[in-house]
């Protein structure tokens, strides 16, 4: 009994499926961490090129000597205007389309057509809904060119990251909490009022932290429908923008001093886009957490 | 023993609340029907825009779509040949796919059948988070660490090309290609794992010969978003591909993309031009590029659910 | 086979004693998922203050058939059905006020669902929802509801913690306790007794004993022991068609009309 293969024993061919398990393993393994550690020095590379300019001056100054020395505060007021606005549009819109897709609609050829448009809508280009943008709200509905085109823009783009993460959040409310409400009578808004949105508020506002992020990240949609340039704002002035101005922003100004304005110390361009990054990883991170938290303490 | 207290009472709910709540849900069917309107929107702000192009002299739509010269401002020759720039999109796009789609799967398959559920939380974070980088700041990335780590390594003259720009669009896609990926090996049933380990298969035995056939549809899906994503990306593609009308010969020929062309262009093109109206007709071919990728991909996935 | 013919002698006959009243009326009730027919015109009556035991295998349209008599199947969206179902005289189908319908007819599920919410508000949502909003109407309801349902002394301590939280066995009883809050005139409870113990079942059984004297019941149930404890009457359900419908006492008894149902209440399938 020594020798020779025993009914558990190894053998040389389940040697050799062990090898190739693990060299499976490891190299999907790799794949994985081939796009997350290049990334992770790129930025740790960011923030090191950004670091001589980064400070509490530079979020709150004005750009100065043509956009050549000082601070990001115009552009930063603008992003805030933009998602402040786009968020008040897409976050109803968007949560009541995610209630009639998940808890009204049946499953016929006209629902279906809407969730073929909220798909399609996620799937156009940015540019294309710039376009839509100048069209629809700048020259049809003469706006002109403004925070309030430029957000209804952002709106419409970021609708579906919305009508998507509360969509999951309504479905995770089990059906027969639903059954439950409609067999002592209660109509189907009363159903969803007391029971359903309580329960998927946490998914509800992941949604909406996310839609925040997106709409803070996108350039070419506010490109030609209200982000300009530059404009004199002074230092610290929360009010400097009226909803029919123009403004600038964040992602806009990254792409100006780092492509169109010749001249710009290097480190104003690392740190603008340190400082966008970090609003946006700031702000998904929230989301995750809250995510995970609410997890933790399901009622049911 | 408890005595009834009468028969029954009807309902006190007054008719302003009856009535309010059917007003309310004809909010919720509106809003529900609004993806449709934004759609239908999108297609007839954009198309209206382009459509007076058709009745131009100087415009013609197989010159539009097969030649390859671009010339929108040009005072005596004026050009509105896009073929370059389609050329353009699809070779970042191919080769942003070449890499993005065997790293894209790959984890996916690790983090939904080889990591530990510990791992496997933080590293769906970690893509998340990935996903959420603005394109901005990838153009930037490409802009300016990509060039430099490209003219270093390939000795090109110029760092922004093809390579930069594939490379970038293929960091970007890999988050959607990974999460879509993993709700497809999500998607094959645990009867089939079971099935595959109760025969003593290894589980890279049961990835290859049972987990991949049963979700190559679902993964199709994945490629083909990330494709979509790929081909409608624009800041990124603006900064670091060069921005040069050309049918690429090589890796690090810079080119130019349909979506960075309307964006580099349509701030210079006077309202209502030709040139205007050329760009708008770029959008609507990007839309319709994108619109027929999209609804591919959903029918793949919903074939997936039917099963 | 059993013929609509035979469905209703077999009503008319269960109908004898002439001083009952029929709470509910159903003629040639025919329900459809989709393409697939699943209750294959069903007529009977049920009489006001009894409890009338439905056995049959499973998938034999037992819960479908609740599930029309309070139109909760307007919700499954490929559900069709035709036939008359007859509630005090009304005509379900034709009910506009479905929601008056509902609170008319207590549903417990077999599954125990305690809603989300605090077990007080688990039993105040249905009299909120139809607008009872005075605090001291809603506790009495809430205290006579639980007692009712055998919970009361069980939870009183604690009305504010997740109606979640409760065992399987409680959560049933404030599923009841739910059902009796809207008052109803009609108590449907589809196998109630699937998801608890034995001994929580022999309690609940006994409130029902109780509750028979003030509305009508409708007991479905896979244990047949169960409706030869409780019901007068007893109707047996197989493939959406009705086998017999008859006192309890004969259909348990050595010789019922139909063989099948001799065979299934003792056993022999099913």
């Amino acid at each position: 009994m020594e020798s020779g293969p025993t009914l558990f024993g190894e053998t040389a061919l389940t040697r050799r499926k062990q090898r190739t398990e693990a060299v499976a393993k490891h190299v999907f393994f790799a794949m994985a961490l081939a796009m997350i550690i290049p990334l992770a020095l790129i930025i740790g590379y960011l923030v090191v090129k950004a670091w001589p300019a980064l400070s509490i001056d530079f979020l709150l100054d004005p750009p100065l000597r043509g956009m050549k020395a000082g601070g990001i505060w115009p552009a930063l007021l603008g992003t805030i205007y933009l998602v402040i606005v786009s968020l008040a549009v897409a976050a109803p819109i968007g949560v009541l389309a995610a209630v009639y897709l998940n808890e009204y609609a049946k499953d016929n050829w006209f629902n279906r057509v809407i969730n073929l448009a909220v798909i399609n809508l996620a799937g156009v280009p940015s540019i294309v809904h710039a376009l839509f943008g100048l069209g629809a709200f700048v020259l049809a509905a003469k706006f002109g060119k403004s925070i309030i085109a430029a957000s209804l823009t952002l709106a419409v783009m970021t609708l579906p990251v919305i009508i998507a993460s509360t969509r999951e959040a309504l479905a995770a409310v089990p059906r027969p909490f639903r059954e439950a409400c409609w067999n002592v009578g209660a109509t189907r808004w009363q159903t969803i009022q007391s029971v359903v949105l309580p329960n998927s508020i946490s998914g509800i506002l992941t949604g909406i932290i996310l839609q925040v992020s997106r709409a803070a990240g996108e350039t070419a949609p506010i490109m030609f429908t209200g982000a300009l340039f530059f404009k004199a704002v002074e230092r610290g002035d929360l009010f400097a923008y009226s909803l029919t101005d123009q403004c600038m922003a964040l992602s806009m100004h990254l792409y100006v001093i780092s492509t169109q304005v010749p001249g710009v110390p290097e480190a104003l361009p690392y740190a603008t886009a340190v400082v966008l990054l970090g609003a946006v990883l700031l702000v998904n991170i929230t989301a995750i957490s809250l995510r995970i938290h609410m997890r933790a303490r399901k009622k049911w | 023993m408890l005595a009834r207290t009468g028969r029954r009472k009807p309902s006190t709910r007054s008719v302003w609340v009856v009535w309010i709540e059917t007003a309310f849900e004809w909010v919720i069917r509106l809003c529900g029907i609004s993806a449709i309107l934004f759609v239908l929107g999108i297609f007839y702000f954009v198309f209206s825009k382009a459509a007076p192009i058709f009745f131009e002299s100087e415009f013609s739509i197989a010159e539009f779509l097969f030649s390859t010269q671009w010339y929108p401002t040009s005072e005596v020759n004026v050009r509105y040949g896009v073929l370059a720039l389609i050329v353009g999109t699809l070779s970042v796009t191919l080769l942003s796919m070449l890499i993005a789609v065997p790293f894209g799967l790959g984890a996916a398959i690790f983090v939904s059948e080889f990591c530990g559920p510990k791992l496997k939380e933080s590293l769906k974070i970690v893509i998340e988070l990935l996903a959420a980088i603005p394109s901005v700041v990838w153009g930037f990335i490409g802009l300016t660490v990509m060039k430099t780590i490209i003219e270093k390594t390939t000795g090109a003259e110029m760092g922004l090309n093809v390579l930069n720009g594939g490379i970038i669009l293929a960091l970007m896609s890999v988050p959607i290609i990974v999460s879509i990926g993993e709700d497809a090996l999500k998607a094959v049933p645990d009867s089939y794992r079971e099935a595959g380990i109760a025969l003593g298969a290894t589980r890279w035995q049961l990835v290859y010969r049972v987990l991949l056939p049963a979700a190559k549809t679902g993964l199709l899906a994945a490629v083909l978003l990330g494709v979509g994503r790929a081909i409608g990306e624009t800041m990124a593609v603006l900064m670091a591909t060069g921005h040069a009308v050309n049918i690429p010969g090589s890796l690090v020929d810079p080119v130019r993309t349909l979506t960075a062309t309307i964006a580099a262009e349509l701030g210079e093109a006077p309202e209502g031009a030709n040139h205007y109206r050329v760009l708008f007709m770029v959008g609507v071919l990007l839309f319709t590029i994108t619109f027929i990728i999209n609804i591919t991909a959903d029918l793949v996935i919903r074939g997936i659910r039917r099963k | 086979m059993v013929t609509s013919d035979g469905n209703r002698a077999a009503a008319c006959q269960a109908n004898a004693p002439a001083a009952v009243r029929n709470k509910i009326e159903i003629r040639d009730l025919r329900l459809s998922y989709g393409k697939k027919e699943v209750l294959h015109g069903v007529s009977f009556d049920i009489h006001e203050n009894e409890i009338l035991g439905v056995i049959g295998p499973a998938q034999s349209g037992k819960t479908s058939m609740l599930r029309c008599l309070n139109r909760t199947i307007d919700f499954t969206a490929d559900a069709t059905w035709t036939g008359s179902i007859n509630v005090d005289g009304e005509e379900v189908g034709r009910m506009r006020n479905v929601y008056e319908l509902r609170r008319k007819i207590g549903m417990v599920a077999p599954l125990p669902v305690g809603l989300p919410m605090s077990i007080y508000d688990n039993v105040a949502f249905a009299p909120r929802c139809s607008g009872m909003k005075s605090k001291s109407e809603l506790d009495g309801l809430v205290e006579k509801c639980l007692t009712q349902a055998a919970l009361w002394d069980e939870v009183k301590e604690r009305l504010d913690s997740l109606g979640t939280k409760l065992s399987g066995g409680q959560q049933q009883r404030l599923t009841i306790a739910r059902a009796l809050s809207h008052q109803p005139e009609v108590l449907c409870l589809d196998e109630f007794s699937i998801a608890i113990d034995p001994v929580t079942t022999m309690r609940i059984e006994d409130v029902l004993k109780e509750l028979k004297s003030e509305m009508t019941i409708i007991l479905v149930t896979n244990l047949v022991q169960q409706a030869r404890r409780l019901a007068a009457r007893t109707l047996f359900l197989w493939e959406g068609e009705i086998v017999e419908l008859g006192s309890t006492e004969s259909m348990f008894g050595p010789n019922p009309k139909d063989k099948r149902t001799f065979d299934y209440v003792n056993g022999i399938f099913g």
